[in-house]
């Protein structure tokens, strides 16, 4: 791929691993916590960002285009506004950011936290791009096959721990049992990672199996609950940050809600490499290696489902299951950003009894136009149970009107 | 007793039921952001009514009302839900409801399929924005019912959010239209905006109700709402208290009512919202910022005195401002007035008073500026023309020599302006979606019972201004009205209104790396600055003090008359000025027609003056007023379409018709498709270029409502064809795009990709058809004869690859003679143009941008302007791959933009070529492309120009932006002005 030169910019070197921090945008408090602890066994060292005060925002306006996508604007925000806060020795500080590729300007961001920096006059500091297609590439930095299957590895853990949680918080007897439960894990996961211990396939296994049934012995009662789907643009739906706390209100509200998993989304973006081969021709190469992965993502795939069909909890429906669910309703060979996997989880939530469904999205999402906004008259068809409300989010919305209309929704729901 | 109160976003209803139901006691009311307070008030009126009452059951619902039910413990019902319960009791049957409210515009279906609409954040077509519109046309809400009725013919308004029909009325304004047309072309849009907005493909039939303020009120907005739907809907008795009725129906709780005062008062003192420092900490601050800003002060003198005068006149957009100024600089007098929709009366006002009052004082030469400068000028025969970015550097350099940044923030306009050596080095102006400038404060305050300026004296001590972040109006409308909920004051409310006025100016106009960036000598003028809040704000965001000089307001006017000073000591003549006599049976009638001498269908507003004068605006081109076709030797937007239009196409088709939508990328591919089509025996149909009707066909079936214009008007192409029996549509999905010089990137961006998928989901029309929507790629003609073949062979089952693989090679070959074609007139545009010494425009954008529905028509602005022009992809093959590469800060991913990137390029190291980009709204990927075209452009030294485009038919600010970017560059001499 044909990009811009990048003798301007400073290289993230092999010194660096020792002496610099290197800062990550939040946005999966579980995810990114075993991330962090993934990163550090590899012996990088990695701090995740908690700043999400107004001042992120407004640092966001200030360094970034206005007309730029709510996420860019925040994740820039939050890396700008730490470095501004003084708690990091500038001089041994890195960032991190990830670089998906593909036709949607998520692509971009890295070049704009890098004109951000020039703007902030902080361009010694050195930025990582998070890729797996070879956008480019930091001498210090080296994604390699055991660090992919580490990250797959905390990913997984991940999603477990996120879906039980949202299983189970809306019952449990003692209010925060399910949290408490989860940190317990994450604890005792960060600690294993740190001594390279959790990541091998039987381990992830048996650890998968242990977290689900523990979830399952927590006591619960059961009470009538509004069942939402969470879906929508990828840093909008997870972080608390883009979404208002989403999370947080709809727990007020009563609600029992869900968020398709992580997992989803990676083996998503392999599937791209081979639709794209299929429709337009490419490397066969590439189609190989990706062809190869999405066998292994399988293979984790139902290692998490059969820790999630763990009674009294049923598993989500495969990959495979919730594409097959969108056939002739999109073609596959619309992914640009979520694509035409965010229509397949709309249906995968109504027909797993989320019928009351969320789609968050920054305003003026391009893929969304599409995928999102584009297709709910069309789920609407053919699940009629389906209870679509599509909010936008960005930097002045107000959050007034957002919940108003997620009440509305609850409210037609009953 | 079961009671309801609805507090919505600028009024208050309360409903009392009796046990049966019926309706015993209902109150309408402004409530002016102090929702407690009224609360009380409503609370003794019913102790004072009812004075057995102790408890009854109560419920809250309303927008503004969620905060107060939980302060107090209230059950709070969603207001659509509550208007459902009440509609469902009171009228079983009906099938939709449709409620405007303050802020809200909500459509309910009822019955099986139940579903509620409300407005996204970024949509107008509401109470408020009438109340805005009507604040606009300078007539109280009430009469605009009374003004509809007589309305004769209608204009086109842009509703989509009211900063857009805004920036379509005060055009109209200021050219003359009738208010009473305005009215009425006002409902109408609000209606379009809300069905279309709302129903988003739906349709609405049968039984619908109208509830709500606006819909109750106003007969003509019913009307309007019937003649868009083709029904008859009912507004039923009570219909602005179905919300309230709805929560009383659905109150479950009993409330204890003496109690209740006390819970208010406590809510009253809850401060929850977000805020900021406030703008002075004491009196003594506020004295010497007050003592400062003295000392910035033109000479005041008056008429009285002087013998000779320049006059300069701002035709601003919501207002008029006239200097008269004595030839060494002293303000003589001096007029600043709202200019009621009709500046030709001002004017014509002031002229008459200040020849009666100051016989000896003559009037030696004048100059207009503004949005109204054609009219005035040619009304009153004033000598000179001045665009209004000129006019402000003119009066800001005359008072502050060493001026090196001017920020003008007027009633809808802002601009800045960056001084370098003496000159106008760079222009900003504010986009459409950002002008909530001086008048939407002025519009906030009157909504709260204020008049500006003292609304701009309570803010100045606020303790804790409301942050209310910095983007468009609309966005700052709910904003406050969040923050009216959490109980900020009106004084909290103004300070924090001031405080986002300046943000959004720096941040979302200006946007500067760093503030030293801006510039050391900051003049601020224009009416905004006049408001000490917004000067301290400003002051206070840039950490620097600023001259804002005594005449902030008139700065334009006065630069207008130094420049008539100006080129009256160039050219001593006598001025044209309509003397007294003439003023005195001084008459203009205005009259509205649509133009057909081209298929743009202008509406053209045609002012007629006492001495038979007539001058006619609202046009594009010089065509009415010349009547001569305009010429299009030098315009390769033109040409181009003439190049589309006159492609070969095959009369005998073996295989029949073939439709394609003539929308997004097929101004670029048609060539290739009807290559490929034609050669495999089909007649290609295309939809018409240039029919205006196109949007509003298909208007009904767009989902999303911030998608791109050029993406919506897909439906209607769709729509087209379909009607005009065409039953086979081509319009494939493409993720990749054509690859330019060698290279692998080469996406469409994704609405471009996949808007295919958004017809076929959402036009059940389609369903009928043949839709040939496949995902196919040109990089690999193998691959695309594979796909082809799987795509046509469904329906075309004798079609071999054989075949197609000939016919992909036709098409490829068509596709090169085309962009060969269209090179090669570039070029010759571009060495015609050096001949003639004309400048160049590189209007750069995408394909789809010389579609005159989507750019309007503003090449023939431009060329008429008496420049060439030419489009991006004229020039940008003469920068190459590697060259481009060596100077991106971006990833260069989308084909299309990458042109814009080597456009930017070439015209930098071309003195004689400008840059002009065209954007439309919601395009996120320009949100990359323009910072960076203009930082290419700007380490060059050279201007870059933005224009924003969307539905709105108006080019008033492009005008402005082209005209001060030609001035800015000295591309023509004065008279050209």
């Amino acid at each position: 791929m044909q990009e811009a030169s990048q003798t301007n910019f400073v290289p993230f070197t092999e010194e660096m691993r020792q002496t610099h921090t290197i800062l990550v945008p939040g946005m999966l408090p579980l995810h990114f916590t075993l991330l962090q602890a993934a990163l550090a066994s590899c012996g990088y060292k990695v701090e995740i960002l908690q700043n999400t005060s107004r001042e992120v925002v407004e640092t966001g306006l200030k360094y970034v285009n206005n007309d730029i996508c709510y996420p860019a604007l925040l994740v820039i925000g939050q890396l700008l506004q730490a470095l501004e806060s003084g708690k990091y020795d500038l001089q041994k500080t890195a960032l991190i950011i990830t670089q998906t590729g593909g036709g949607c300007r998520a692509s971009n961001y890295i070049y704009l936290l890098r004109k951000a920096l020039e703007k902030a006059g902080l361009t010694h500091i050195p930025v990582i791009s998070l890729n797996v297609n070879g956008l480019e590439k930091q001498p210090g930095f080296h994604l390699n096959a055991n660090m992919v299957r580490k990250f797959l590895a905390a990913l997984i853990y991940g999603d477990a721990l996120m879906y039980l949680t949202n299983k189970i918080r809306p019952y449990e007897v003692v209010e925060g049992a399910a949290d408490a439960l989860a940190e317990k894990w994450l604890s005792r996961l960060a600690e294993a990672f740190q001594s390279g211990k959790g990541q091998a396939l039987s381990s992830i296994k048996k650890l998968t199996k242990a977290i689900a049934k523990e979830f399952a012995a927590v006591p619960i009662v059961h009470r009538p609950k509004t069942k939402v789907g969470i879906v929508g643009e990828i840093y909008i739906k997870y972080a608390a940050l883009g979404n208002n706390n989403l999370e947080k209100f709809l727990q007020k509200q009563d609600c029992e809600y869900m968020l398709p998993g992580v997992l989803n989304f990676i083996m998503y973006c392999v599937d791209t490499y081979l639709t794209d081969y299929k429709l337009y021709g490419g490397s066969f190469w590439k189609y190989g290696t990706n062809k190869g992965a999405m066998w292994y993502l399988k293979h984790l795939e139902s290692i998490l489902r059969s820790a999630l069909n763990t009674a009294p909890f049923s598993a989500p429906a495969t990959y495979e299951e919730t594409k097959t669910m969108v056939k002739g309703i999109i073609g596959y060979g619309n992914n640009m950003g979520e694509g035409w996997l965010l229509t397949a989880e709309m249906l995968e939530l109504v027909h797993s009894g989320y019928t009351n469904i969320i789609c968050a999205q920054p305003f003026g999402c391009l893929p969304n136009h599409i995928a999102g906004r584009g297709m709910i008259n069309k789920i609407k068809e053919i699940a009629e149970e389906a209870n679509i409300l599509a909010i936008d989010y960005d930097a002045s919305a107000s959050k007034v009107n957002q919940e108003n209309r997620i009440k509305l929704m609850l409210a037609t729901a009953k | 007793m079961q009671i309801g109160l609805d507090i919505g976003s600028t009024t208050i209803k309360i409903a009392v039921l009796d046990d049966a139901g019926n309706l015993l006691f209902s109150k309408y009311q402004r409530h002016y952001s102090q929702i407690a307070a009224r609360i009380l008030e409503l609370h003794k009126e019913l102790m004072a009514k009812f004075p057995t009452l102790r408890t009854a059951r109560l419920a809250i619902s309303g927008s503004a009302g969620i905060g107060i039910a939980e302060s107090c413990g209230i059950q709070f019902v969603q207001e659509v839900f509550a208007e459902k319960i009440c509609t469902e009791k009171l009228h079983p049957g009906t099938d939709a409801v449709i409620e405007l409210g303050g802020e809200d515009a909500k459509i309910l279906f009822l019955g099986r399929h139940f579903d509620a609409r409300m407005n996204d954040s970024c949509a107008g077509g509401t109470g408020a924005f009438i109340d805005q519109m009507a604040a606009l046309l300078n007539v109280e809400t009430d009469r605009m019912n009374e003004l509809a009725q007589q309305a004769t013919t209608s204009y086109t308004i842009a509703s989509r959010c009211g900063v857009f029909a805004k920036s379509d009325i005060q055009p109209l304004l200021n050219q003359g239209a009738a208010k009473s047309d305005l009215a009425a072309s006002i409902f109408h849009a609000v209606a379009s905006q809300a069905v279309t907005g709302l129903a988003k493909g739906r349709p609405i039939e049968g039984e619908v109700l109208y509830l709500g303020g606006p819909l109750t009120f106003m007969s003509c907005l019913r009307d309007s709402f019937d003649s868009i739907l083709g029904i008859k809907g009912q507004c039923p008795a009570n219909s602005l208290f179905y919300v309230a009725m709805g929560a009383a129906f659905c109150a479950e709780h009993d409330v204890d009512f003496a109690s209740l005062p006390a819970k208010l008062e406590v809510a009253i003192k809850e401060h929850t919202f977000e805020h900021l420092a406030p703008l002075f900490q004491n009196e003594a601050e506020y004295e010497e910022f007050h003592q400062r800003h003295l000392q910035d002060s033109v000479i005041i003198s008056t008429p009285e005195n002087a013998s000779e005068a320049f006059i300069g006149i701002d035709s601003g957009s919501t207002t008029i401002k006239i200097a008269v100024m004595s030839p060494n600089g002293e303000l003589l007098d001096s007029f600043y007035q709202s200019n009621k929709g009709n500046p030709v009366v001002a004017v014509r006002d002031y002229l008459t008073s200040f020849y009666e009052k100051y016989p000896h004082c003559q009037l030696l030469a004048g100059a207009v500026t503004g949005y109204g400068e054609d009219l005035i000028r040619h009304a009153f025969g004033m000598d000179y023309g001045i665009v209004e970015t000129m006019a402000h550097f003119y009066a800001a350099h005359y008072l502050e020599p060493e001026v090196d940044f001017i920020l003008d923030i007027g009633g809808q306009d802002m601009k800045c302006l960056k001084i370098h050596n003496g000159a106008i080095d760079n222009i900003f102006l504010n986009e459409a979606c950002s002008s909530g400038c001086g008048s939407f404060l002025q519009t906030f305050a009157e909504i709260l019972g204020y008049s500006a300026e003292e609304f701009a004296k309570i803010g100045l001590f606020a303790d804790m201004p409301v942050d209310l972040g910095s983007r468009c109006t609309v966005f700052m409308n709910s904003s406050v009205k969040q923050a009216q909920k959490d109980g900020a004051s009106v004084a909290n409310i103004s300070a924090g209104l001031s405080i986002s006025i300046v943000k959004n100016a720096l941040y979302k106009v200006i946007r500067p790396g760093s503030k030293e960036a801006i510039g050391k000598h900051i003049v601020v003028q224009g009416g905004t600055f006049l408001n000490d809040c917004v000067l301290r704000a400003f002051e206070q965001e840039m950490g620097l003090n600023v001259v804002r000089p005594n005449i902030a307001g008139l700065m334009g006017a006065y630069g207008a008359a130094l420049y008539a000073q100006r080129r009256f000591k160039d050219n001593p003549k006598p001025s044209a000025i309509i003397k007294l006599a003439e003023l005195k049976t001084f008459q203009h009638n205005v009259k509205g027609v649509t133009c057909g001498l081209c298929n743009n269908h202008c509406h053209l507003t045609i002012n007629i003056f006492a001495s038979g004068k007539r001058f006619i605006s609202g046009n594009r081109c010089e065509r009415p007023i010349t009547h001569m076709a305009p010429k299009d030797d030098l315009n390769l937007y033109r040409q181009k379409l003439e190049l589309l239009k006159s492609l070969p196409n095959n009369e005998e088709p073996r295989r029949g018709l073939m439709g394609i939508p003539m929308g997004l990328n097929m101004y670029e591919l048609l060539p290739f498709w009807q290559g490929l089509l034609n050669h495999l025996g089909f007649k290609v149909v295309t939809s018409p270029i240039e029919d205006k009707n196109i949007y509003r066909m298909g208007q009904n079936t767009i989902p999303s409502d911030t998608v791109c214009y050029p993406a919506k008007l897909m439906h209607g192409h769709i729509k087209w064809l379909l009607d005009h029996g065409v039953e086979h549509i081509f319009y494939p999905c493409m993720t990749y795009n054509i690859s330019e010089q060698g290279t692998e990137n080469c996406y469409n961006c994704p609405v471009v990709a996949y808007y295919p998928e958004v017809l076929h989901a959402n036009m059940h029309a389609l369903d009928r058809a043949h839709f040939f929507f496949d995902y196919l790629g040109l990089l690999h003609k193998k691959v695309l004869v594979q796909k082809l073949y799987e795509m046509l062979r469904k329906e075309y089952a004798d079609i071999t690859k054989q075949e197609l693989k000939q016919a992909v090679e036709a098409a490829f070959a068509a596709y090169d003679a085309y962009e060969a074609q269209v090179k090669e007139r570039g070029q010759k545009i571009i060495s015609l143009a050096r001949e003639q010494r004309k400048p160049i425009v590189v209007l750069a954008g995408r394909p789809y941008h010389i579609d005159p529905k989507v750019n309007h028509s503003i090449d023939h602005l431009i060329t008429t302007m008496g420049a060439a022009l030419v489009s991006e992809d004229a020039v940008s093959s003469h920068v190459t791959a590697q060259e481009l590469s060596t100077d991106l800060h971006v990833l260069n991913q989308w084909t299309y933009h990458s042109r814009l990137y080597a456009a930017a390029k070439y015209v930098a190291d071309n003195p004689d070529m400008h840059m002009i980009q065209l954007v439309s709204f919601g395009c996120g990927c320009d949100a990359i492309t323009a910072d960076e075209c203009r930082r290419i452009l700007e380490e060059h030294g050279r201007i870059y120009t933005q224009i924003k485009i969307d539905d709105i038919d108006n080019l008033g600010a492009a005008k402005i932006r082209i005209r001060s970017l030609f001035s800015a560059a000295n591309l023509f001499d004065l008279d050209n002005n």
